[in-house]
């Protein structure tokens, strides 16, 4: 057993993890909708990688007409609640705001998003679209997150019978296990994954393609294969020391706080992340919210070319949580759990591949961090094993190579989007990459004799 | 299913949503333009006498922080050219067989001058007229618009010109620059009129640059009334509509006109008795698009409400339209205010104390003030539930019995009956047998 922070009462807890935004009022809701300019071709929309009409939307929550709303929003974006909850905002549709130009405050797009999802769902989802009829066809799809949710759905609209695979018990993808708790609720997740289910998506969870069902099996039951696998466990570093007791991946980590069970999570009284993207800061919040008392994180660049966005390292610098920025660990240290990281100081050297400044270590720089437990955040790695056993797909770095326009593989009866062919970015574009995949395999299918 | 075509006077459409006549129907392009949209019908811009129009033509108030709350306008009627915009009727009617083409007309009050202009409309295959008696400004000032709008005998006297050769319906579209709506609208009504358009735009000056002390919008340092519209002007536009609906010697189909924004709007024209709306500044500040809430949003209403047709709510709201001396004097409400919802603005009390009967009182507990009613003191005007910014924190609370009724007429009744003057003393009396105080 590590060393571990001590528990926290229920309320502490739910204190801890409530949600950071709350919901609207309706008259806060219709005020900030009559504050929308109601933009032509509104640069918010177009900074929305699945373009909602958000003008649009915001209008009908204006007017009262909250099932239209809900329409306009869904038309264009399935993963409507986890994207109006945990969209980095400010980096796509407020930011873009007319008003971020008037030096006047953006319109409130994901709340405003939220309180009419959220509306849609109270109101028992009413039917908004119309199926195709059925046309004899089928698709299977591996993965229950956002882009197989989404391609789902558009395929059921389209008239086609949709069979979505998932490994895990409780389907939903990383809105189910990975966003944090305090923006994404379980409960948030499974709600989008009834509205799919609503529109005919049969959903098999438990069922982990490659071991219960091969994936040759899924290509001769299926016309076409969308495979919407996400990423794995994050990588490691390959230093001495890696499997002392104490050291974890973020990701299985997050999955254990993401059961909202929280006593029952053990985290270090002082706990270290390795990395500093949006992961990274989303175990650190999670580890201070649970209860460590000291969390550091770690990254071997500064500050500027640290992958988190804004508004993630303002809450962790509310959260308390150190940075360590420059700093590189080489070895952890400790009698069977870990006790301490050796870490040595960087410097910033020539530009590199990615165009960033590559860190060099400075010489006789090296000291401790002394901590109770390790979660590695660097980047989750692909299911490479999974990925190379599906006949002729092409890889590279660790994504799934598609047409940009049909989200065709190398493969030409299987499709993919999602973090497998970006290597991990946003909900929203997983929720748009498998609606575009939908149609992809429409035209595949409807041209196919 | 929600069907929401209709049919005003014998002009057909989709749904209720026309363009009014006005810039946003100006052109083929834009009339076509708008029906792909989804727009039921248009009314196209006024043609007619040929016509020049200034620069500067709009001025607007903006409302702490909204924009263009009302808009006026010194144009004139379309400054196309009368063979150009008959040709683009007759083409947009060509292409767009089921939605309605209105033909706005204005010329000179000559019989020759309408009946030759009424027959060219009618052979672009229009589906109707709207005469334009409305313009405030300019055609005005030259013997037509408003000018003929104004005078009953004139507005009966060119329909009958338009009535007696048009093959189509005409409405005939009134100005709300009159003190009694209703006489035109029977005027109309004498001469065969198909149905009204209501309302036109309202004399206006919109306001002053402090500055430059010019008054705004300026021709070259001039400036004029102009007509007044938008979201402002619903509330006049609405009673105008009830003062024609209401008027039973009336009793002709209503293209229902002003500050309609949205469906609730549209909704409440409907309500009032209009079978179509047209909408103006709406689309001037928006543009087309706004027909997709319109049409969805009301759409989405009816079915929640159980309507399926217009025709079913058309009109409902009517019959409560009454004159004063039939309200029940003895309908007696206090304000509440539900504590639990105040935020301590004390508005409500500011309001009441200064601005009404102060019957509110301010009670100190933990710092701050609590606003309570003194029931036995309202007079139950509602004014402290007008200005309270939370929803559902102020309401009225019926008191009375609600069998009894008095009305100002039959009091009146009363009193002839007992020989009693109507004095101070006497009313007293009445007020004092029936608990009500006054302040
Ligand atoms: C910790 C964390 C926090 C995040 N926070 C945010 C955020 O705040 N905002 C935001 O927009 N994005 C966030 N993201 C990113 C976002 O969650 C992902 O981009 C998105 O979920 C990707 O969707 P996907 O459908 O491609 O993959 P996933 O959501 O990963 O779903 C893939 C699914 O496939 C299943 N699967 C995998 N292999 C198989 C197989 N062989 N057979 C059957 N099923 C299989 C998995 O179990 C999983 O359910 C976060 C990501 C992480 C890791
Ligand atoms: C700029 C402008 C020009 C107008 N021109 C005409 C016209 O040519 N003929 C006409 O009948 N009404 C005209 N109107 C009046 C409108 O048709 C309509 O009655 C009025 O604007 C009220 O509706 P709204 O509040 O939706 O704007 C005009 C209004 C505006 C604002």
């Amino acid at each position: 057993m590590i060393n571990s922070a001590p528990k926290l009462s229920d309320k502490e807890y739910e204190e801890n993890f409530k949600e950071l935004t709350p919901p609207f009022t309706k008259n806060g809701a219709v005020a900030e909708a009559n504050r929308c300019l109601y933009c032509y071709d509104s640069p918010c929309k177009t900074a929305c990688p699945t373009h909602i009409d958000i003008p649009g939307f915001i209008k009908k929550i204006a007017t009262g007409n909250l099932k239209g709303s809900a329409k306009t929003i869904l038309e264009s974006n399935w993963i409507a609640l986890t994207c109006a909850k945990a969209c980095p905002v400010e980096d796509l549709c407020e930011g873009a705001c007319v008003y971020n130009d008037k030096d006047e405050k953006p319109i409130e797009i994901g709340r405003l998003q939220r309180y009419a999802i959220d509306n849609y769902f109270a109101s028992g989802m009413p039917k908004l679209f119309n199926s195709k009829d059925k046309n004899g066809k089928s698709v299977g799809i591996i993965g229950s997150g956002p882009a197989g949710l989404a391609c789902g759905a558009e395929l059921a609209l389209l008239g086609y019978d949709v069979q979505i695979y998932e490994g895990s018990k409780i389907p939903g993808g990383l809105s189910t296990w990975g966003i944090a708790p305090y923006k994404v609720r379980q409960e948030d997740s499974l709600k989008e994954v009834e509205l799919v289910k609503s529109l005919g998506v049969k959903i098999k969870t438990g069922i982990r393609i490659g071991e219960s069902i091969s994936i040759d099996e899924l290509l001769t039951t299926y016309d076409a294969v969308f495979i919407g696998i996400g990423l794995g466990e994050s990588s490691k570093l390959n230093i001495p020391g890696e499997n002392l007791e104490g050291i974890v991946g973020a990701l299985s980590f997050i999955e254990n706080v993401k059961k909202e069970k929280w006593n029952s999570v053990n985290v270090g009284k002082r706990v270290a992340i390795i990395g500093a993207g949006n992961t990274a800061i989303d175990a650190a919040t999670e580890a201070k919210r649970l209860g460590a008392e000291k969390v550091n994180i770690i990254y071997r660049r500064s500050e500027d070319e640290m992958p988190a966005n804004k508004f993630e390292f303002r809450l962790a610098k509310d959260d308390g949580i150190i940075f360590h920025f420059l700093t590189s660990p080489t070895e952890f240290f400790g009698n069977h759990k870990v006790e301490k990281i050796n870490c040595i100081k960087m410097r910033l050297g020539e530009k590199d591949k990615s165009g960033r400044r590559k860190p060099v270590a400075i010489k006789n720089s090296e000291f401790f961090i002394e901590t109770d437990m390790v979660i590695f955040a660097l980047g989750q790695q692909a299911n490479l094993d999974f990925l190379n056993s599906i006949p002729d797909l092409k890889i590279s770095n660790g994504c799934v190579i598609i047409d940009e326009k049909t989200y065709q593989t190398n493969n030409p009866k299987v499709f993919a989007g999602g973090d497998c062919i970006n290597g991990g970015k946003e909900t929203v574009n997983a929720a748009y990459d498998g609606k575009q995949a939908a149609h992809g395999i429409d035209n595949y299918l409807s041209n196919k004799k | 299913m929600v069907d929401l075509s209709i049919n005003c006077g014998g002009i057909k459409s989709p749904n209720p949503f026309w363009l009014a006549s006005a810039p946003p129907s100006n052109s083929a392009y834009q009339n076509c333009k708008a029906f792909e949209q989804g727009w039921g019908g248009t009314v196209w811009k006024t043609i007619g006498e040929p016509v020049m129009n200034v620069c500067n033509r709009y001025g607007s108030i903006d409302y702490n922080g909204e924009k263009i709350i009302g808009l006026n306008n010194i144009e004139l009627i379309s400054d196309r050219p009368i063979e150009v915009n008959l040709k683009e009727i007759a083409e947009t009617k060509k292409l767009w067989s089921d939605r309605a083409v209105i033909v706005s007309l204005m010329v000179e009050s000559k019989k020759e001058a309408w009946h030759d202009i009424v027959k060219r409309t009618v052979d672009t295959g229009a589906d109707g007229i709207e005469l334009n008696y409305g313009c405030p400004h300019g055609m005005s000032e030259r013997g037509m618009g408003a000018a003929v709008g104004q005078v009953p005998e004139y507005c009966q006297m060119i329909t009958e010109w338009v009535t007696e050769v048009s093959t189509i319906p005409v409405l005939v579209k009134l100005t709300p620059n009159v003190t009694n709506i209703r006489y035109p609208a029977r005027a109309a009504k004498a001469a065969n009129a198909s149905g009204l358009s209501l309302i036109n735009t309202i004399n206006s000056i919109m306001g002053i640059d402090l500055d430059t002390m010019k008054i705004q919008p300026s021709v070259g340092g001039l400036s004029s009334h102009g007509g007044f519209a938008g979201p402002a002007v619903k509330p006049i536009a609405l009673h105008l509509l009830s003062q024609v609906t209401s008027d039973p010697e009336i009793n002709l189909p209503i293209s229902g006109i002003g500050g309609i924004s949205n469906w609730r709007d549209a909704l409440e024209f409907i309500l009032l008795g209009a079978d179509s709306v047209q909408i103006c500044t709406a689309v001037m500040h928006y543009g087309f698009r706004i027909i997709d809430d319109l049409i969805e949003g009301m759409t989405n209403w009816m079915e929640e409400k159980g309507y399926s047709s217009l025709n079913e709510i058309k009109g409902k709201a009517i019959p409560q339209i009454a004159d004063f001396g039939n309200f029940n004097l003895l309908h007696k409400t206090v304000a509440r205010i539900d504590q639990s919802k105040c935020i301590h603005c004390n508005l409500c009390y500011v309001a009441c104390e200064d601005g009404a009967h102060q019957c509110i009182d301010l009670i100190p507990v933990n710092g701050h003030n609590k606003t309570q009613v003194r029931e036995e003191d309202c007079v139950g005007c509602r004014l402290c539930a007008i200005v309270c910014p939370v929803e559902g924190c102020i309401s009225m609370v019926r008191l009375d019995d609600a069998v009894s009724t008095k009305t100002w007429n039959e009091l009146m009744k009363d009193f002839k009956r007992e020989n009693k003057p109507l004095t101070w003393k006497n009313l007293a009396e009445f007020q004092k047998e029936h608990g009500i105080v006054i302040h």
